[in-house]
C-alpha cells in the first residue's frame, strides 16, 4: 500500500510521542518527539511559506531539521548535496527559481532579494500550518558543468516504504541529500525508528562505532562503502539485521563477503537513481536481477531498449527544472537509465553507462576529460580510457594509447617506458588521483565507428 | 622474488608515487590503517596483477577482503598455490 503523502511533520505528529527515536550524529543525538514540537526558524516560518527554498547546510542532521521544517511550508526545497560548488549557485538559483536560502554556519553573500533564513535554537511551535504539496529537488552529479535537477513529488519519494514495518535503527554512508540516504532519512522519519547519519571527513572505524553504539539494524551503501567496511577490523561490531547494497555493480565477491561476515543478515542489492526512484531490490544473493523482472507489474515497469533499462512508475522523477533542461521521460512516461544491460540465460546484468562513465568507488571519471589530457602529449596520436574491474573499487580507469610515431624497433621498450611516464606525470599533474590511469597499454591503432567517433566498450 | 618481496616492493612504489607516508609494514597492521586509502589498494590489486599474473578477488570462489596485510599476503599466496597445482600435477 502505498503510504498517504502527507508532510513529514505529520507523520511525526501522528505517530504520538516516541522517546526512544532518535537522528545520531557525531557527538549529537536529536530525539525525534523534539524535531516534532519545536521550531529553529520561529518567525521566518511566516516568510519562508510558499518560498522556493535552497537548503545548504554544513551538516546532514542542519538539512534533515531543515526538511522537518519546510516540508508542506515552502512550494519547492531544493537539497544542495556537501559537495555542490560555489560557481555553480548562481545557475541553480535562476534554474530553481530560488527565493530563500536555508543556510548554517559560513555561507556565501546573496543577492539582496534572497531571503536568508539562519536557524536559530529550538523554540516550542504550537501549530504546524504545513498544508502545502512541496516540490522537493535533488541535484546529480552524473554530467559535467553544472547538476541537473530532479523534481520529485512527496508521494513518489515514499513511494517505496512501508511505514508498518517494525522500527528498525536505520544506518547509512550515503549523504541525505542524495537519493539513496534520502530514501533511508524517509524511511527513518516515516516507519518509526531511528537513524545513525554519516559525516564527511569521520574515520570509517570511527562511524562503525557510532553505529555499533545505536544497535543499527538497518544498514545501506554503495558496495565500494562496503568493501571498505569488510576491510576493517570495526566491522565485527555491528550484527545488522539488513545489510543493502545500491548505486553501483553489487558484484558476486561482495555480496558472497557480506553473506560471510554477517551470515544472519538479509543481503540484498537495490536499483535505484535519482531520476528513477526505487526500481527493485533482489535478495537471492546473487549478482544481476531475474530476467522475470521485466515483466511483472508491482507499480513499477521495465524493459531493455538499445541495450539499456528503462523505467516507468509512479516512483521516477517528474521532470528537471532549469534553463534548457531536457525531458526526463520518453512519451511513454519511461526514464532512460543509460545503465545498460546484458541478458545472459535467466538473468540480467549490468555492465557499465552508455556514457562510458567510470566509477571509482563512488566517484565519477569522464574517459573524454582523461583522454583529453593524455592526447595533449606530442607523442600521442589518440587515446581511449576505459573501466577495468577491481574487486576494491568497483572500477579503476585504464588507457590504451596510439604513438604519434612507431617505437623504434632497436629501443621500442626504453623508448615506451620513458612515453609511459610522461603521460602518467601529465595526467598525474592535471588530474585528481582517481581520474589518473592505473595502467597504460599502448596500441597501433583505435577501433572507430562508422560516426567517426572512438568505439567504447563497456564491459 | 617471493610473493611477499612482490607485495612489499608494490604496496612502496604505490605509495611513493601517491604521495602517501606509510607505516611499518608488519603482519597485524591494518590495510586501511596503513597509510593507504582504497584508491590505492585498488591500483596495488591491478599492479600485481599485472604482476604476478591473477587477481586473486576474482579467482577464488572463496573470496574475503582482508584486514590485515597478513591476511592479504595469505590470500595472494594461497592463490598462487592454486595457480600452480595443475602445472604440478600435469
Amino acid at each position: 500500500m502505498q503510504p498517504e503523502p502527507k508532510p513529514l511533520r505529520r507523520w511525526l505528529l501522528e505517530a504520538g510521542s516516541r522517546p526512544e527515536r532518535y537522528l545520531h550524529a557525531p557527538g549529537l543525538s536529536l530525539r525525534l518527539d523534539e524535531l516534532r514540537d519545536t521550531t529553529r526558524l520561529a518567525a521566518l516560518r511566516g516568510a519562508l511559506a510558499g518560498r522556493s527554498v535552497l537548503i545548504r547546510t554544513e551538516t546532514q542532521l542542519a538539512a534533515a531539521l531543515a526538511l522537518v521544517e519546510l516540508d508542506g511550508l515552502a512550494r519547492r526545497v531544493v537539497l544542495a548535496p556537501p559537495d555542490l560548488k560555489t560557481s555553480d549557485l548562481p545557475a541553480i538559483m535562476a534554474g530553481a527559481e530560488i527565493d530563500a536560502v536555508l543556510a548554517d554556519g559560513d555561507h556565501p553573500c546573496f543577492d539582496g532579494d534572497i531571503l536568508l533564513a539562519v536557524p536559530g535554537p529550538a523554540a516550542p511551535l504550537r501549530v504546524g500550518g504545513e498544508v502545502r504539496d512541496t516540490e522537493w529537488v535533488l541535484l546529480t552529479s552524473g554530467t559535467t558543468g553544472t547538476p541537473k535537477m530532479v523534481v520529485h513529488s512527496r508521494a513518489g519519494l515514499v513511494g517505496a516504504i512501508d511505514p508498518a514495518a517494525s522500527p528498525p535503527v536505520w544506518g547509512t554512508f550515503y549523504d541525505i541529500r542524495r537519493y539513496g540516504g534520502l530514501q533511508i532519512l524517509l524511511r527513518a522519519l516515516l516507519g518509526g525508528g531511528s537513524l545513525v547519519l554519516s559525516q564527511a571527513g569521520e574515520a570509517p572505524a570511527d562511524h562503525l562505532a557510532r553505529l555499533a553504539a545505536a544497535g543499527v539494524t538497518h544498514l545501506s551503501g554503495t558496495p565500494s562503502h562496503w568493501r571498505r567496511v569488510l576491510m576493517l577490523p570495526e566491522a565485527s561490531l555491528i550484527s545488522p539485521r539488513v545489510v543493502r547494497l545500491s548505486g553501483e555493480i553489487a558484484d558476486q565477491a561482495v555480496l558472497d563477503s557480506l553473506k560471510r561476515a554477517y551470515p544472519e543478515a538479509a543481503i540484498g542489492h537495490a536499483y535505484a537513481s535519482t531520476e528513477a526512484g526505487v526500481g527493485f531490490e533482489v535478495t537471492d544473493g546473487l549478482e544481476g536481477f531475474p530476467a522475470c523482472f521485466l515483466d511483472r507489474d508491482r507499480g513499477v515497469e521495465m524493459k531493455v531498449e538499445e541495450g539499456s533499462l528503462r523505467i516507468r512508475s509512479t516512483r521516477t522523477a517528474s521532470r528537471y527544472v532549469g534553463d534548457g533542461a531536457a525531458p526526463l521521460t520518453d512519451t511513454d512516461g519511461f526514464v532512460d537509465t543509460d545503465d545498460l544491460v546484458e541478458r545472459r540465460g535467466d538473468r540480467l546484468y549490468f555492465v557499465g553507462r552508455r556514457s562510458g562513465i567510470i566509477n571509482v568507488g563512488g566517484l565519477k571519471v569522464h574517459p573524454e576529460e582523461v583522454e583529453g589530457v593524455i592526447n595533449r602529449h606530442a607523442g600521442v596520436r589518440m587515446s581511449l580510457v576505459k573501466a577495468r574491474a577491481n574487486p576494491i573499487t568497483g572500477a579503476i580507469v585504464v588507457a590504451d594509447v596510439v604513438p604519434e610515431e612507431p617505437f623504434p624497433a632497436e629501443s621500442a621498450a626504453t623508448s615506451q617506458a620513458a612515453l609511459k611516464a610522461e603521460i602518467l606525470d601529465l595526467c598525474r599533474a592535471t588530474l585528481p588521483p582517481h581520474k589518473v590511469p592505473v595502467l597504460v597499454r599502448f596500441a597501433e591503432s583505435l577501433a572507430v565507428t562508422p560516426a567517426g567517433k572512438l568505439a567504447r566498450h563497456h564491459a | 622474488m617471493d610473493i611477499r618481496s612482490v607485495i612489499i616492493a608494490a604496496i612502496e612504489a604505490v605509495a611513493s608515487e601517491q604521495s602517501k607516508p606509510l607505516k611499518p609494514l608488519d603482519d597485524d597492521l591494518v590495510l586501511l590503517e596503513s597509510g593507504l586509502d582504497s584508491l590505492c589498494f585498488a591500483i596495488l590489486v591491478t599492479r600485481l596483477e599485472d604482476e604476478v599474473g591473477f587477481d586473486p578477488f576474482t579467482l577464488s570462489d572463496d573470496v574475503y577482503f582482508p584486514v590485515t596485510l597478513g591476511d592479504f599476503i595469505r590470500f595472494y599466496d594461497d592463490a598462487a598455490r592454486t595457480q600452480a597445482a595443475p602445472t604440478l600435477a600435469a
